[in-house]
């Protein structure tokens, strides 16, 4: 009798199921906008030039070996990493206040935040301290924080269905009433799956809330330099916060950015008011870190390390991500150009007025389903496309099969 | 653009951070500084100490004759093809990791002709090395082991056994963690009957986390016929067992004499979880290649555990590094490449052997009492010489020679130590005989006398 007979099937993850039931789809007119990586106009994935160079650097380098990291990751990569995400010249940076741990990915990065908090934040093993995640959001944020122990996750209001857009009253309302020391995890830039970030003046309001009702800031940072093309421009509520006074945890993936999705490239920044408090909040990640992972792979952070750090290479990989943003960009705004001149039903601005890699339709499940079914393109049941899926090739076939479906189901 | 790394260290400029009305309470203020593990602590004392003959012995890598870690020419090579293969793209991988990685290392414990493997009732993982591997199967085991129960232990642990373990199984929420016995100090070698005593006082269902070879950190294995006696005894108690399998081919020279205990758990239709790492196999530490293999009683299970690993995998890290995974499997799937890896693998272990002879006959040499036969009988990257604490203190404190404290030591970093003069001091009460000869072997011996106070 097998101990293990009793386990129940998981859910499948949805957006992996989408994935497989991409591929067995035999209709050649086949789009997939579900899948959260970047594409080319060819419809494949892209290795980023830059990646290209660094890489044959790396092989025919000699003094580099293959040893374990330190525990906290490779110190170059940890300190680069935090650079583009608080700024060169971050107040933070030169108070010597900020620390960091290379992790798996952005996935890895929220994992030794969450599990650094259990431990540590608001008491000793405190598994009760909410925690809010936007609602939408991206569904992997529940799993992470709720594995770390956290007994209380919530949704904080976010979307707006109506008006497709922020419901700002109704986050700064859950932001008022969220008990004391509360964590908040924020989506930095280009949210997920939204694709609607607060304004500048938006932000400076969450931030005022946060401050005066103590709540923990948790910055969600996938995209940066994705969203907009600009590397700066995209971390900006991260950077106001941090000359708001705020102590926080931000959570850098470069896996969008660099295209290194299979070599697992995170970072956790950590902000505090002062060094020491970095010094005894870093060896407890230590700790964390040698019983998930013992050290973290190599590959990904020297490439990245190396191209943060070397002038030319820098300046080849912020134009590297500005060609996919900028791609990103003109498909917004050629998909949205297309709804209107077949007079779709509806408004479609939100398509460019939303940012980075997602748009949020608008698209029912029922309209979605058709969609699937009747004419093979695939996203996900919330409305959710992924505009790299867009093509010049395809998008003529995109735009008129929206128009049909929102034309005829309701 | 010149980068300064300044994360740790250092103290901030107060006036700056109170101009920006930044609260000086921190909300981390009472989160204390972490004990260091006994690991980074030996380091950190090692790298500090001044002491011009210092020399390291407790290191966790395999070494080459320059004293390095190093890849082999093959492996160096297929990292060059992997670099300028077009058809590589960078997509996420499964949260399973590679799907022709998770073959081979799982035909590699296994052998490709295993029931387990034939019957579909195999789960492989990829996993961030073999702490990953353990990292997912303790959760597997907390979420999904007797569901019908509430199960949260007991698991035992061998004593002594890699101190990160028992924090592992914590940290996946496992709090009743037990130890067994395993070395003996009289002995120097496993105290069998004492770790059977232990394990049938152990209750029904727990799980038992076994070293299939190469010991760590003692380097000290059952022999076949006692893992007879313990198989027989956990199907008796119905344990499960969790394998770990750091160094497949670097103890015997063989990847099924290495693998053994496993297949014959497997054979005997048991459930088993193992934990392999191939780090040290390829050299490989820092691109983290570690896999987790789970064998179930019944493939009609197989669908389920496969899902909730992927769910566990989602929240740990949601999917794993490809790079190092990819080598290893281009290895092992090509048939020429795999033989002259394996070959590679032989040498490193006839290299380990020679470093132990050579240090034993130089304690015989020296007349070190006692016998030190185990040295050559213990296998793969450790070796525990019997030293006690004090004399391990001794050696650190007194000659700078770092052992791990329980005596454990890496003979390959006595190959790598760098030369010194010759000391050899006689105390009344305790003789401790250092010798670097043209060999660059370090010989430590210590008489059975009372210790001078340190």
């Amino acid at each position: 009798m097998s101990l293990f007979g009793e386990v129940p099937q998981a859910t499948p993850v949805a957006v992996f199921k989408l994935s497989n039931d991409f591929k067995e789809d035999p209709n050649p007119m086949k789009v997939n906008l579900g899948v959260g990586a970047y594409r080319t106009d060819e419809g494949q994935p892209w290795v980023l030039p830059v990646v290209k160079k660094v890489e044959k650097l790396i092989v025919a380098d000699n003094r580099l070996n293959h040893e374990y990291l330190p525990i906290l990751g490779l110190p170059e990569f940890r300190s680069s990493a935090s650079k583009i995400a608080l700024g060169e010249d971050s107040p933070a940076i030169q108070e010597n206040r900020v620390g960091a741990v290379q992790c798996l990915g952005g996935t890895g990065a929220l994992k030794m935040g969450a599990e650094f908090l259990r431990r540590w934040y608001n008491g000793n093993n405190n598994m009760k301290t909410p925690v809010y995640v936007s609602a939408p959001t991206w569904e992997n944020h529940n799993s992470v924080f709720a594995n770390a122990g956290f007994k209380d996750v919530r949704p904080y209001k976010y979307w707006d269905t109506e008006k497709r857009g922020l419901d700002l009253a109704g986050f700064l309302g859950d932001l008022e009433t969220a008990p004391k020391h509360s964590i908040f995890v924020l989506h930095a830039c280009a949210h997920n799956p939204t694709g609607t970030d607060p304004t500048h003046v938006e932000w400076m309001q969450v931030a005022e809330v946060m401050k005066r009702r103590k709540l923990f800031v948790f910055f969600d940072s996938a995209y940066q330099g994705f969203a907009s093309g600009c590397l700066d421009k995209d971390a900006w509520a991260v950077r106001y916060f941090v000359t708001q006074g705020f102590e926080m945890f931000c959570a850098q993936s470069f896996s969008k950015n660099f295209g290194l999705y299979n070599e697992r490239v995170g970072n956790l920044t950590i902000v505090a008011c002062d060094a020491d408090n970095v010094r005894r909040v870093l060896s407890q990640m230590e700790q964390i870190v040698r019983v998930t992972w013992s050290n973290p792979p190599s590959q990904g952070a020297r490439l990245v390390a190396i191209t943060l750090n070397t002038a030319e290479l820098f300046a080849e990989w912020k134009d590297n991500v500005k060609t996919m943003a900028d791609r990103v960009l003109l498909m917004r705004a050629s998909l949205q150009a297309k709804l209107q001149a077949l007079g779709t039903p509806g408004t479609w601005d939100h398509i460019t007025q939303q940012i980075g890699m997602f748009s949020f339709t608008g698209l029912n499940p029922k309209q979605v389903e058709y969609m699937i079914k009747k004419r093979s393109i695939y996203l996900m049941a919330s409305g959710r496309i992924n505009m790299c899926g867009l093509t010049t090739k395809n998008i003529d076939y995109v735009a008129k099969s929206i128009h049909e479906t929102v034309v005829n189901v309701q | 653009m010149r980068q300064t790394c300044n994360s740790d260290g250092g103290v901030g400029s107060t006036e700056n951070v109170q101009a920006r009305g930044i609260t000086l309470l921190s909300i981390f203020v009472d989160t204390p500084t972490a004990e260091p593990n006994p690991e980074t602590k030996l380091l950190a004392d090692f790298k500090t100490d001044t002491h011009l003959s210092k020399v390291y012995l407790a290191g966790r890598e395999y070494l080459n004759k320059e004293g390095q870690t190093s890849v082999s020419p093959l492996i160096g090579k297929i990292m060059q093809q992997i670099c300028t293969d077009p058809t590589l793209c960078p997509e996420y991988p499964s949260s399973f990791g590679l799907p022709e990685f998770t073959r081979r290392a799982t035909e590699l414990v296994l052998g490709r002709d295993c029931h387990a493997i034939v019957e579909n009732r195999v789960l492989g993982v990829q996993t961030v090395g073999c702490t990953g591997a353990v990292r997912l199967g303790a959760e597997l085991l907390k979420h999904w082991y007797n569901v019908s129960g509430v199960w949260c232990g007991p698991v035992y642990l061998s004593s002594p056994c890699d101190d990160s373990l028992a924090g592992i199984f914590e940290a996946a929420g496992i709090q009743d963690v037990r130890r067994y016995r395993y070395w003996d100090t009289e002995q120097r070698g496993v105290g069998v009957q004492k770790m059977m005593e232990d394990l049938e006082m152990a209750p029904e269902q727990s799980v038992i986390v076994l070293s299939a070879s190469a010991h760590c950190p003692t380097g000290s294995d059952l022999s076949q016929k006692h893992w007879r006696l313990l198989t027989q005894l956990m199907v008796r108690c119905r344990f499960f067992p969790f394998f770990l399998l750091p160094a497949q081919g670097l103890c015997h020279g063989d990847f099924q004499q290495d693998a053994w205990p496993v297949r014959l758990c497997a054979s005997l239709g048991m459930e088993l979880l193992c934990a392999q790492s191939f780090s040290h196999s390829f050299g490989l530490y820092g691109e983290r290649v570690g896999h987790l293999l789970c064998v179930l009683k019944q493939s009609s299970t197989l669908l389920a555990v496969q899902s909730q690993a992927e769910k566990q995998v989602r929240a740990l890290w949601s999917r794993p590094s490809v790079r190092g995974a990819r080598v290893v499997a281009t290895v092992l799937s090509n048939p020429a490449h795999h033989v002259e890896w394996q070959e590679g693998v032989k040498s490193m272990v006839e290299r380990g052997i020679l470093v132990r002879e050579r240090l034993r006959e130089k304690l015989r040499l020296l007349g070190c009492p006692g016998s030190w036969d185990h040295l050559i009988q213990q296998g793969g990257l450790y070796c525990c010489t019997g030293l006690n604490v004090q004399q391990v203190e001794f050696l650190e404190k007194r000659r700078h020679i770092y052992l791990h404290p329980n005596g454990c030591l890496n003979p390959q970093f006595c190959l790598a130590a760098p030369p010194g003069s010759l000391q050899r001091q006689h105390t009344p009460k305790l003789a401790v005989w250092l010798c670097l000869s043209t060999h660059r072997i370090i010989c430590v011996s210590c008489l059975r006398s009372p210790l001078p106070s340190l």
